[in-house]
């Protein structure tokens, strides 16, 4: 027993297995992303809790083969002018470390694609929503309610089309706990499918540098059931919820020369 | 009187028109000033108001007065004179080498002294380049704004990420390759000498050019980014031409120069230096020159696209006039995929060689390296759009994208399992260059790793723009890269200086950098899965702790660096006199005493073997000076082949009388 364990190659799986574990156990364990409240978000983080277990264990065998290798192979003193053995390959070996990784990253792909098309799945009963980026703030623009706003509200468990566009420059919509993001561009419309599954309040933060108030290009977003919603509508008609668009979006250094841009983009989201 | 008179103002006359700083500075004036009274003649003739205006003209500035420089500093002056029928100097060659170091300052045609050149300007702009990012981290270390406004901020990692990309990685690689790649194939020099050194002198305009934008009055720094993403930089304001521009001549300077290399290696092996008989450092940066020639000019045209639409409102980007912001990625990205590559492949073939020569042992799998570096250059090529999954692009687009993108670490991953299998039964020698190239591998996997999960759309869609994004370059581009430039910065500098560098300084710069680059770039993993947005002056209170934890090891990486510097300097400076050969090593360059003579061999050599056949009794990788000397390859020691060479601290070119004495 103790004689194999001076074995390298015996070493090599078992420093493998210890790292796999504690990489494993950290990443597994402890809640590195924040809470899922969309659809959307279970699909990606098994996804991404797969993919890491795998790297877990490829970057183990790596470090692990590097660790054996420099405790069993290297130079004892200065004096030592010794050759290593003469190993010019094995084609065997190259053949296998060829084909595990290729038939590992296709199987990578089918399952990645496979999610992607849960995840932008279009269902039946879907809202839109028209979201226009500008420096430096976002608007919401409701269809069905026929209506503006500055905050995102939405309907728990419903499923929403969001509709991007951009005034200025390219903006990036993206709420870490929907796990969903995507360019806001100039002269497009751009679609992303989010069902939030959890009530509470969250940050949408642009993600595309944007300009000098880029990190403050923040909107708060607000799942909530129906009645709250309705509530909420309610007072944005009456005003006395704050103005769409936000007050920030007067200062927009070239809102004159954004106004025809803004049409044209406009123009191809009008239903 | 008269003649006195006369003969020093032909002297004063001579000075000023010989090639170097004098001639380069007031021509720069020149061109500056042609530059001026052209956009303003211009304006006046065709009745612009205001006749005097400032983007203009800066902007035709900053095209005009570099290339006036290059012309007044003598990068032209072979063709200028050959081309106006004036006897060309002829090839005395006494252009070559540097006596002193004042030779390091003149346009100078000895591939030796332009690799040192390149090496030398690249690690001061790395300096400079680290200062910003150090205040970056600094700015970072809590929420809130406490040292830079945000615009300010915007500036300082825009010309961090540009410093590093096209002032640092890049020219680096080629500055070594520039050193000891004519050496390892047995040549006298590069293909194109002339053409080499103008290579090099574009690139200290292209540097000074982009640190400078930060005196741009009422603009500042370029502040779009690296990518320089349209609109946003059509719209941004006077700073931004200094990248648009500065870009042109490091492209330029890579074009040339991956041209030079790839005729140089095509064309100037020595006798016997077949494609299977090249050292793996010699084929990545074959790969590597095809990659620029080819995608370079992408980058090149994208930026030119954004400097029309600038400067003469051609409408490429502006979406209210028909154009098409997401084109603008689709043309970046064709270059700047491939891009990384070519800051990667070149380091690839550095750990070849360390890696080899300190484990004593033949690279596992020879032609099986080289051609996956082959198959990362093709499938490079396919694979630009995977930084667009969230951009809005067309959507089918994305899935083959993922594909070859996965496809990729295919190659890679023969290349990290290659050298695994070549440590394996190794004598390894843990010196500094060893240390990194180990350090490389474990950290480019990770950095690898991270890449493929970029790659899987779904995660991309929450990652990209975030922190992890910023985490995986550093891996890539610092664990990966920067690890690489350091292991061959000290397995050369014998070679490069004919000095050696102290061990336990190269040890301790080693660990410091291990850990500092961790601490750094680690926690960013976590902070873009929490939902941290990249390129922010300003972040949400919960990012604190993490934030705080990267900024004390990015201070702590900084003094890394400055442990490397006094190292760097103080052993070049008095290090200790290095023999040819002190890692024992089989390639080429290492045959040649440190530093090798003026023309690298007295005579051509002849290959007639592999360069890593460690091990192997009595073969030779090649024959030196006729039957003198054989360089060993794989003896035995004492095993009585060909005993008068180099296999131990054998003296290289020089020794040959004592090598024979053995």
């Amino acid at each position: 027993m103790v004689r194999h364990l001076r074995n390298p190659f015996v070493q090599v799986g078992l420093w493998t297995f210890a790292i796999t574990g504690a990489v494993g156990a950290v990443v597994w364990t402890l809640p590195w992303e924040p809470e899922q409240a969309s659809s959307q978000a279970g699909p990606i983080d098994t996804l991404y809790d797969v993919l890491a277990l795998v790297s877990a264990f490829v970057l183990a065998l790596v470090t692990s083969i590097l660790i054996v290798a420099v405790i069993h192979f290297r130079k004892r003193s200065p004096d030592d002018l010794r050759d290593g053995d003469p190993i010019h390959g094995n084609t065997r070996l190259e053949v296998v470390w060829t084909t595990i990784p290729a038939l590992l990253m296709v199987g990578t792909a089918v399952y990645s694609g496979l999610v992607l098309a849960n995840i932008e799945e279009s269902k039946a009963d879907t809202r839109t929503v028209n979201i226009t980026g500008e420096q430096f703030a976002w608007t919401f623009e409701y269809q069905q309610e026929r209506m503006r706003a500055g905050e995102l509200h939405l309907v728990e468990d419903r499923p929403y089309l969001f509709k991007l566009g951009a005034k200025d420059v390219i903006h990036s919509f993206w709420v870490p706990e929907f796990r969903m993001k995507r360019d806001a561009v100039p002269g497009m419309t751009t679609t992303v499918r989010v069902t939030p599954t959890r009530k509470g309040r969250y940050t949408l933060a642009c993600t595309e540098l944007c300009g000098l108030g880029h990190s403050t290009m923040r909107a708060t977003v607000v799942v909530e059931d129906q009645a709250g919603f309705d509530q909420w509508a309610q007072r944005l008609k009456s005003g006395e919820e704050p103005p769409p668009g936000g007050v920030v979006s007067q200062q927009g250094s070239q809102a004159a020369g954004t106004d025809a841009q803004q049409q044209t983009g406009e123009g191809g989201e009008a239903p | 009187m008269a003649a006195v008179a006369t003969a020093a103002n032909a002297g004063t006359l001579r000075r000023l028109m010989a090639p170097g700083w004098i001639r380069a500075a007031w021509m720069t004036l020149a061109g500056a000033a042609f530059a001026f009274a052209l956009v303003v003649g211009l304006r006046a003739v065709q009745g612009i108001d205001p006749v005097i205006k400032g983007d203009p003209i800066v902007t035709v500035i900053l095209l005009a007065a570099p290339l006036a420089f290059l012309v007044g500093i003598g990068g032209f002056d072979y063709w200028g004179r050959w081309m106006i029928g004036q006897p060309t100097r002829p090839e005395d060659h006494s252009d070559h080498g540097a006596r002193s170091w004042k030779d390091y300052f003149r346009v100078n045609t000895d591939h030796k002294v332009i690799g040192i050149q390149y090496v030398v300007t690249a690690l001061f702009f790395m300096f400079v380049g680290g200062a910003l990012a150090e205040v970056v981290r600094a700015e970072l270390a809590q929420p809130g704004q406490q040292l830079v406004d945000p615009d300010t901020y915007n500036g300082l990692f825009s010309v961090h990420a540009s410093l590093m990309i096209f002032l640092v990685v890049i020219p680096i690689f080629a500055g070594l390759a520039n050193y000891v790649l004519p050496l390892m194939i047995g040549a006298p020099d590069m293909a194109f000498p002339r053409l080499n050194a103008l290579s090099y002198w574009l690139l200290p305009v292209a540097g000074v050019m982009m640190v400078s934008s930060f005196l741009v009055p009422e603009s500042g720094a370029f502040n779009t980014g690296w990518t320089a993403y349209a609109p946003l930089s059509t719209n941004a304001p006077l700073g931004q031409n200094m990248f648009t521009i500065g870009v042109q001549f490091a492209g330029t300077s890579s074009i040339m120069t991956a041209l030079n290399f790839i005729v140089t290696i095509i064309t100037m092996r020595a006798p016997g230096m077949t494609f299977w008989r090249l050292p793996l450092l010699v084929w990545a940066n074959f790969s590597t020159s095809l990659l620029v020639v080819i995608a370079t000019p992408f980058v090149a045209g994208s930026q030119f696209l954004v400097l029309i639409d600038r400067a003469l409102n051609a409408n490429f980007f502006d979406a209210s006039q028909g154009g098409d912001v997401i084109s603008y990625q689709h043309i970046f990205w064709f270059y700047s995929h491939p891009a990384v590559y070519i800051m990667m492949l070149p380091g690839f073939g550095i750990i070849s060689e360390i890696i080899s020569t300190k484990a004593r042992k033949p690279i596992f799998g020879y032609r099986l390296m080289a051609l996956s570096l082959m198959a990362i250059l093709v499938l490079g090529f396919t694979v630009w759009a995977h930084h667009m999954f969230v951009s809005g692009m067309f959507s089918w687009l994305r899935i083959p994208m993922m594909i070859t993108t996965m496809l990729i670490a295919v190659p890679t991953g023969i290349k990290i399992f290659s050298w695994l299998a070549t440590l394996w039964r190794g004598v390894l020698e843990l010196s500094t260059p060893m240390l990194f190239a180990l350090g490389f591998i474990v950290m480019f996997t990770l950095g690898g790793i991270s890449g493929i999960m970029l790659s899987a759309i779904p995660v991309d869609i929450h990652t990209s723009d975030s922190y992890f994004v910023v985490a995986h370059i550093h891996y890539v581009l610092f664990g990966g890269s920067m690890f690489t430039i350091f292991a061959g910065i000290y397995y050369w500098f014998p070679k490069m200086t004919g000095r050696m560098y102290d061990e336990r300084l190269g040890k301790l710069h080693f660990w410091m950098t291990f850990v500092g680059f961790n601490v750094t770039f680690g926690p960013m993993h976590w902070l873009g899965l929490e939902g941290m947005p990249r390129r922010v002056a300003d972040y949400a209170d919960k990012f604190a702790a993490w934030n705080l934890v990267s900024s004390i090891g990015a201070f702590f990486l900084g003094a890394a660096m400055l442990v490397f510097l006094y190292n760097f300097v103080a052993s070049w400076a008095s290090g200790p006199r290095a023999p040819g050969n002190p890692w024992r090593a089989r390639t080429l360059e290492w045959q040649v005493s440190s530093p090798p003579p003026i023309f690298n061999f007295d005579e051509i050599p002849q290959v007639v073997g592999g360069p890593y056949e460690y091990g192997v009794p009595g073969s030779v990788h090649a024959v030196l000076n006729g039957d003198r000397k054989q360089v060993p390859v794989g003896a035995e020691p004492g095993a009585g082949h060909a005993g008068h060479a180099t296999n131990g601290n054998g003296n290289g070119n020089g020794a040959g009388p004592e090598s024979r004495r053995e």
